[in-house]
């Protein structure tokens, strides 16, 4: 195996892209070198992307932010401005392992690791969040739900890699919210985890929402269904019972030790109705 | 084939020089080539928490990263947390409170709970408990490591 840590986005992509057999970006490196040292894969090349300027970076821009690849989820808590504007996003990110992951974890390595259980990835997808691809033939922003295509697999091709997540301009009295099911209290992978974001107009109508679904299906899924169950309405227990339902009925989950497709089912709701209460109120609803 | 890399570093304050493989970790690096045994190999994969370090003060686990990430990086290992012969308050307590039986994860626990105390010097019970989550122990059930994590916060803010 060879180790490279350029110091240019153009130069990284060109290892990356100009490398026989498999190569690897390393950023955090909790998930690659848990990979590494189970002998799941073997890389011949490892890019660590630590040293390019920009990538451990939290900026403001267009009014929303930009996260570089390498900021680790204890810098995403520690950013008081991030965490104002997307509490759901962060506390996502900061339910991922120990306090020793948090310090190297990030959230592109959240997204490229494509687990369908990823905690924040349902918070990404629905804040909105783009992913800025860098490869070969230059930068393109891609939905963060078009990422994943399936467990460990990615719409990425060779020679490209996540250099940044972009998270949008807030418009006033919005809020969001990340809940998960785990049978323990923390240290766990999500069993159903639920992403909700939402914007009300003055008079408390939800003007607009996006709601996704973690650890149910073969990828974290954006539910437009759900969405749709909370526009134009205040958020009322009808609006939950219609979102709960729209939520479940979405769901393609598997049998597995830590939970039954019934029961991934029927939370799925359950955590949707919570995360909408608490992405209410953060909005300033009631 | 591997590549070795060249790596300048810092460990506890003193300038460090190693020539590592790539995929070699900063776990095996500290134990194996610089002679600094404290950080323990307990699972390899990040869950126990036995082989907890700091990079630029950042509470990490040494397993997962490379020993080649560590260029240019500040490094802190439990070695460094006596100054000389004096026993920082933390191991004080550990010693006193019996706060370890078989000791694998000890070194772990103090590195980690010396980066908790440093981010807050007061911490109720509760946090202690979150904060330490990362450091597994088959051995005590942990109420003797938390007691002593607080036995030496309170000594610790007394200054």
């Amino acid at each position: 195996m060879r180790y490279e840590a350029p110091t240019s986005i153009n130069a990284a992509v060109k290892l990356l892209g100009g490398s026989k057999g498999l190569a690897k970006v390393l950023g955090g490196g909790t998930d690659l070198l848990v990979q590494m040292k189970t002998d799941r894969i073997e890389p011949d090349l490892v890019v660590d992307v630590k040293r390019i300027p920009g990538m451990r970076d939290i900026a403001a821009k267009g009014g929303g932010f930009r996260i570089g690849a390498a900021v680790s989820s204890a810098e995403l808590g520690e950013h008081k401005a991030l965490k104002k504007a997307w509490p759901g996003v962060v506390e996502a990110a900061n339910l991922i392992g120990s306090h020793q992951i948090q310090g190297r974890a990030t959230i592109v390595g959240n997204l490229c690791n494509a687990s369908p259980a990823a905690d924040s990835v349902p918070a990404l997808v629905a804040a909105g969040a783009l992913a800025v691809v860098a490869g070969p033939k230059g930068k393109r922003n891609v939905p963060v739900e078009k990422i994943a295509t399936g467990p460990g697999k990615t719409s990425l091709k060779k020679g490209e890699m996540v250099e940044a997540i972009l998270l949008p301009k807030r418009p006033p009295k919005s809020g969001d919210a990340y809940l998960r099911f785990i049978p323990r209290t923390e240290m766990d992978i999500a069993v159903v985890g639920v992403g909700v974001n939402l914007t009300l107009d003055a008079k408390g109508v939800c003007t607009a929402a996006r709601v996704s679904l973690g650890a149910v299906a073969a990828q974290v899924l954006l539910v437009p269904e759900a969405a749709k169950a909370l526009i134009g309405t205040k958020v009322d227990k009808a609006a939950l019972d219609n979102l709960a339902a729209a939520c479940s009925a979405a769901c393609r989950p598997i049998d597995d030790k830590r939970g039954t497709k019934e029961f991934r089912i029927k939370v799925a709701g359950v955590l949707a109705r919570r995360a909408a209460a608490i992405a209410l109120k953060r909005a300033g609803g009631k | 084939m591997m590549s070795q890399v060249r790596v300048s570093t810092t460990v506890n304050g003193d300038a460090v020089e190693y020539l590592c493989e790539a995929d070699e970790t900063l776990l095996d690096v500290l134990r194996d080539r610089l002679g600094l045994t404290g950080a323990k190999e307990g699972c390899g994969t990040g869950d126990c928490g036995a082989c907890s370090v700091t990079v630029d003060g950042r509470l990490v686990c040494s397993c997962l990263v490379l020993g080649a990430e560590a260029e240019g990086r500040k490094i802190g290992t439990v070695e460094g947390i006596a100054s000389g012969d004096k026993l920082h308050p933390l191991q004080k307590k550990f010693l006193e409170h019996a706060a370890l039986q078989c000791g694998i994860c000890t070194p772990g626990f103090l590195v980690a709970a010396k980066a908790l105390l440093d981010h807050n010097p007061n911490p109720t019970e509760t946090e202690i408990r979150f904060g330490l989550a990362g450091n597994l122990c088959r051995c005590t059930g942990y109420d003797k490591i938390v007691r002593a994590v607080q036995a030496a916060a309170a000594e610790m803010r007394k200054g």
